[in-house]
């Protein structure tokens, strides 16, 4: 009894964290982990144990096309956002003189992140579409003189949703790496005999990595596992493995072979995050 | 001997009321060691990262080696700079770091390393070679610093306040390999320093500065002994700054009234009789009498306080008049510590005629 009321808070503290982590987390990985080793007998499933779902996945060229198109369009998301989260941060650290300013603009990139994603991935479609202001202002302009359906709808429209509304997830940990670059080591460099481009390549861009590889992961694993931005823009070439999965749990009733899906995603998912935990660690080594 | 470094009229002007460096001219010889000195704020470093070429002057010229390197970028100058901080780059090893400079002037990779480690010898660490900067202490960094600048054999080395980010003992011990590292390198250094003592040990030549301007420009001793201004007397060493009044010119030597008595001074500079001015003295080239000993230039007053410092004692005299003045006695021998004066006691100070400046007008010290 004492036992207990001695140790009561610190059971609270770290309990309640805990259960909820077991009940939400643990316990459905479970779940999914076992549904993928089930078998499927129409329209229901029984509890087994075999690896025909994973068999399906690997030997069915419809599930393989879709996992290469969506580390595709993830890997082009995230070389997206890199080439234009890289330069903006850079200029805000290193070449914006007004603190205001800077505070804004990152602010600005942040802010996006406070609306619902769903509006925003929704908006990219009244833009690019038939009717959209694209379109309108192609017409106006006179580039145009009809409405073009090229816009929405394809893989190019799904980018750039998903780059859209990911970009921040690349600009934060972009802008805090190079903040934490102290100055005079550029100056040192320069001091040292080496151009402005120079410096960048052997300093700057070196001692960025981290914040390059946590961005990268972030893009590329949120867009991995979207459903919203093929439903909202992606045409018929547009299924990514979410969607996928979403059609086996739902209209198509195989769960077992759902959860393979899943499990398939997850494994490739974690491989990406201990990747780049490992790039960024050994990165730290001198960094620190 | 050749100037390696001329400025001329060299200013930055931050706005019409904030002014960095205002007309700054002189000129450095090659092999000197000298030292920029002021407060924080006097426009001492923003002189050096104009000299380094990390700012650029709003006015002016900076000749290197006769050259006119005013406009120069960084990377096109022959001067190499040793930071504050050290900025040793932390994702590269020692060796990278100070062969960093090297690769560029196209020398091979085997030929940057073996003067990279010719580099560490001479500062004394030949075996961190293969370590990382942060598994260096701070006098370890300060040396690789130096290392990476002389490395590349600079025309000029500058120093931004290099011993600054040291502990006391080891700030000590920097001070003397720095002079040592100046002559066996033979390189010109230009170092930048808030610390009185720093400059006065290490230089050759001191600029002092005050405002953006230079206030004095000379060999330590004539600083220390002739300062030009009250604001050079205060700022390196103690001084004493008594009022006094002129009742006496002569050729060479002026007699003044102050503190109450006749004060006699050798000095070119006297103005006429009847000015006010003030005298300035160090308190450790002031003595206090003994009982029936006589001198020139006896000030008599009250002991008002005694600080004692261990290599010595502080005195504080109170005058008559009001004014106070510090006396620096050495204690030479353990014995003397009972002749300890008592505050309170009547006491009698002599400054010699030689030992004391003049400064026109009246300061307040």
């Amino acid at each position: 009894m004492t036992f207990v009321r001695r140790h009561l808070s610190g059971m609270l503290v770290l309990g309640i964290p805990l259960a909820w982590i077991v009940v939400f987390m643990l316990v459905p990985y479970a779940i999914i982990g076992t549904y993928s080793f089930w078998s499927k007998t129409y329209p229901t499933f029984r509890p087994d144990f075999q690896f025909g779902n994973y068999a399906t996945l690997f030997s069915d060229p419809q599930y393989l096309q879709v996992l290469l198109r969506t580390l595709k369009i993830s890997a082009l998301v995230s070389v997206a956002s890199l080439a234009l989260a890289y330069p903006f941060a850079y200029w805000l650290v290193f070449r914006c003189r007004w603190a205001g300013v800077r505070t804004w603009l990152y602010m600005a990139v942040i802010a996006p992140l406070w609306v619902s994603y769903l509006l925003r991935a929704y908006i990219w479609k009244t833009i690019l579409g038939t009717e959209g202001i694209l379109n309108s202002f192609l017409m106006w302009s006179g580039l145009t003189d009809a409405p073009s359906d090229i816009f929405l709808y394809n893989q190019f429209a799904m980018v750039l949703t998903l780059t859209y509304i990911f970009i921040p997830f690349m600009v934060m940990p972009i802008y805090t790496a190079l903040e934490r670059i102290p100055p005079n080591l550029a100056e040192a460099s320069a001091d040292l005999g080496q151009t402005p481009w120079q410096t960048f390549l052997k300093v700057t861009l070196p001692l960025s990595t981290p914040g390059i590889a946590a961005g990268f992961t972030l893009t590329f694993c949120l867009s991995f596992g979207d459903f919203i931005a093929p439903f909202l823009v992606g045409g018929p070439d547009g299924n990514l493995i979410a969607s996928v999965i979403q059609t086996q749990f739902g209209s198509a009733l195989n769960w077992p072979l759902g959860s393979a899906l899943s499990v398939v995603m997850l494994v490739i998912v974690l491989s990406i995050v201990s990747l780049s935990d490992r790039l960024e660690r050994s990165s730290r080594v001198g960094a620190s | 001997m050749a100037a390696i470094i001329q400025l001329r009229g060299l200013s930055k002007h931050y706005s019409k009321t904030i002014i960095g460096v205002d007309d700054v001219s002189f000129s450095v010889e090659d092999g000197e060691f000298v030292t920029l000195l002021g407060p924080s704020g006097c426009g001492k470093s923003t002189l050096l990262r104009m000299i380094g070429g990390f700012e650029e002057p709003t006015q002016g010229t900076i000749l290197l080696a006769g050259r006119d390197v005013t406009w120069d970028p960084p990377y096109r100058r022959e001067v190499n700079m040793v930071f504050q901080d050290y900025a040793l780059f932390p994702h590269m090893t020692v060796g990278q770091n100070i062969a960093y400079g090297l690769k560029m002037a196209g020398e091979r990779r085997a030929a940057a390393r073996a003067r990279a480690a010719e580099a560490l010898e001479l500062v004394g660490l030949p075996d961190k070679i293969d370590q990382r900067p942060d598994q260096l202490s701070g006098g370890q960094r300060q040396r690789i610093a130096l290392a990476r600048a002389i490395v590349r054999r600079p025309k000029v080395l500058l120093l931004d306040e290099p011993l600054s980010a040291l502990d006391a003992r080891m700030r000590d011990q920097m001070r003397i390999e720095l002079k040592h590292l100046h002559e066996k390198v033979g390189i010109t250094f230009i170092m930048v320093t808030h610390d009185q003592e720093e400059a006065l040990t290490m230089s050759d030549r001191i600029i002092v500065m005050e405002q953006g301007r230079v206030a004095q420009d000379g060999r330590p001793q004539d600083i220390y002994d002739h300062p030009a201004s009250p604001y050079v007397a205060n700022f390196i060493g103690t001084t004493n700054f008594l009022p006094a009044i002129v009742t006496r010119t002569g050729a060479g030597r002026a007699t003044f009234n102050c503190g109450g008595a006749g004060v006699d001074v050798l000095t070119e500079t006297a103005p006429q009789a009847g000015a006010r001015v003030t005298l300035g003295f160090r308190p450790e080239k002031t003595r206090l009498l003994a009982e029936g000993e006589t001198a020139p230039n006896v000030l008599e007053g009250r002991i008002a306080e005694v600080i004692y410092y261990g290599l010595g004692l502080r005195t504080s005299v109170e005058l008559p008049t009001g004014d106070s003045l510090f006396i620096d006695t050495l204690l030479a021998d353990t014995l003397v510590r009972s002749a300890i004066p008592r505050p309170g006691t009547p006491a009698r100070v002599a400054i010699a005629p030689h030992n004391i400046f003049v400064f026109p007008g009246e300061v307040r010290s």
